[in-house]
């Protein structure tokens, strides 16, 4: 790994997130970097903003069958299934290593009912090293016939609110792009608590093998992240930005520094780095110096002057 | 364990047979790190299209720092692998997940079919090098034709190893498959088998050392975004249940670990 070549003690990049203070505004995305381990071969990893963590559940998920991705035009679908090693096993196998790291951990959460949200809310509360929680609520909620909690804006509210319930920690609840009216479940998750919103989980994709005329999942459909989604990331940030005043979280095909900044000038406070990390491990970084270059050849005040410093008209 | 993201040269590019390619890289710090069985993930273009790296088997590493991967022309990136030139920049991470398990047996008996012999001339030159008793590895190597397979054949001839041929239309060698060809080896508990290629040919393989008592390695191929155990796409059933991932747990497992009928 090569040594940090960009003088940071000259520009301000710090932000927070409600009572969270990050360093700077570059977090890696949930299931797209592991534990963190995996990664510091390549990454300073003391020198993120944050790192989110692969989603947990209360206990541990096996996954889909394979094909579980498929490379589609500048992006990727995948139908991982949320494999996990459960709660249990992540306070007492992951959780060490990532304290130790000395950046704010945020646990990403997912589950199958409220109670099972509120559960894992609880168990992770009395954690120590735990800086905030990221719901996942793109899940199928079991109990409602296996609607996405994310796509109605009641299931979305009474999630945050059994999270908030079980925990002091930050809450910062991750909206899912698949629906009609993005704000709606923003502003219903923001009157149940949420302390943040980020945004986007990824679009629901399928792609066909035309000599098998068989799906290329074996779930059939997946997940959408990549490059390819920034433009539809972009447009929700910015419509979120309009609607809540808690601050908002941007992802979706990051992978330059450029790529997050203009997510900042859509409304972001900080943006999380996903599918970018699987092909250069480094991106995080690479974003992190490039936006604190910008910063300073600028010569802003702070990174905070980006934050939804969009010019219209 | 030691890994590299770096960009190196790419010293040769050479087209063994019809859509089989083969890239010598300078690689020195994966090179040496290497073993065999472990794999790297090669950025095929600079730009988003196509996203993802491609895994590869390490065919083969010198000592002065050269690392050879082969590979046949499948889809949109191994094409634009194959059009890369002598003095291009190639980004490389590695070396990669976990690699053969070389046993104090003498007698070992190498299988590869197809690309899957790609890590077989990587394990042949180590064996070599570590083996005290002079005794050589027994390698047989499967392929659909002969103009496939004679031209991936000269390394393991240059090892002086004896090299068993298969072909599936009998234009050289044996016509028919790598088993039949191993089942006149007549190994025994004490033997190991080295097994990479499609997996129909290392099910049959599992198949026969389990009936034999024979001990088996397998190294197993599957499509991965990330190659370092994050993005957990490439699942390989368990006979135990739920999944491993061909990255981090793998390339090489014991073959019966995995779950062969589907």
């Amino acid at each position: 790994m090569e040594p940090v070549n960009v003088k940071m003690n000259e520009v301000d990049l710090r932000v927070s997130i409600g009572s969270l203070e990050l360093q700077n505004p570059v977090m890696t995305a949930s299931g797209t970097f592991g534990y963190a381990r995996e990664f510091e071969s390549y990454v300073h990893l003391q020198r993120l903003g944050a790192v989110v963590v692969k989603g947990i559940s209360l206990e541990p998920r096996a996954g889909n069958p394979p094909p579980r991705i498929f490379e589609t035009a500048c992006g990727m679908l995948n139908a991982i299934g949320l494999e996990n090693v459960g709660v249990d096993r992540f306070i007492s196998e992951k959780m060490p290593y990532l304290c130790a790291l000395g950046v704010p951990v945020i646990v990403n959460i997912l589950g199958d009912s409220v109670e099972e949200y509120r559960q894992l809310a609880e168990r992770l509360a009395g954690a120590p090293g735990v800086a905030a929680i990221e719901v996942n609520i793109s899940c199928p909620n079991v109990k409602k016939g296996g609607v996405a909690f994310g796509t109605d804006p009641q299931m979305a509210a009474a999630v945050t609110r059994a999270v908030k319930q079980g925990c002091q920690v930050p809450v910062i609840v991750k909206l899912s792009p698949n629906v009609t009216d993005v704000t709606l479940v923003a502003r219903a998750v923001e009157e149940a608590g949420a302390d943040a919103v980020s945004l986007i989980n990824t679009l629901i994709g399928m792609a066909i093998d035309l000599k098998s005329r068989r799906p290329r999942l074996a779930n059939i459909i997946g997940g959408l992240s990549g490059p390819a989604i920034k433009p539809v990331a972009l447009r929700m940030v910015f419509q979120v930005a309009q609607a809540v005043s808690i601050p908002i979280i941007g992802i979706g095909g990051i992978a330059t520094a450029e790529d997050a900044m203009e997510f900042m000038l859509a409304g972001a406070c900080a943006v999380q780095v996903g599918t970018a990390s699987f092909v250069n491990p480094k991106a995080s970084e690479d974003v992190l110096d490039g936006i604190a270059t910008y910063v300073r050849e600028q010569k802003l005040e702070s990174v905070r002057d980006l934050i939804g410093a969009l010019r219209i008209g | 364990m030691s890994q590299f993201q770096q960009n190196v040269e790419l010293i040769q590019s050479e087209v063994v047979a019809a859509g089989i390619v083969r890239l010598t890289l300078n690689a020195p710090d994966i090179a040496a790190a290497a073993v065999p069985g472990q794999f790297v993930m090669v950025q095929t273009a600079p730009g988003l299209d196509p996203l993802l790296r491609r895994p590869f088997s390490i065919h083969q590493v010198s000592s002065e720092g050269l690392l050879q991967i082969l590979f046949k022309v499948v889809g949109r990136g191994t094409e634009r692998l194959a059009q890369c030139r002598a003095g291009e920049q190639l980004s490389l991470l590695g070396p990669l997940g976990n690699g053969f398990v070389l046993g104090e047996s003498c007698n070992a008996c190498l299988v590869g079919g197809g690309m899957g012999i790609a890590p077989m001339l990587f394990l042949a030159s180590r064996f070599l090098q570590q083996s005290h008793s002079g005794v050589t590895p027994r390698v047989i190597l499967g392929a659909r034709n002969g103009e496939e397979l004679v031209p991936l054949m000269g390394d393991f001839l240059d090892l002086g190893i004896e090299v068993l041929a298969a072909t599936d239309d009998g234009s050289f060698g044996h016509h028919g498959l790598v088993t039949d060809v191993l089942k006149t080896l007549n190994l025994t508990s004490q033997s190991t088998v080295y097994s990479c290629g499609p997996k129909p040919m290392m099910g049959a393989i599992h198949h026969l050392c389990q009936k034999e008592n024979i001990p088996c390695q397998v190294s197993v191929e599957t499509v991965m975004a990330c190659g370092m155990g994050a993005c957990l796409g490439c699942a390989v059933p368990l006979k135990a249940g739920g999944y491993a991932h061909a990255c981090s747990d793998g390339p090489v497992f014991e073959a019966g670990e995995l779950l062969w009928s589907l």
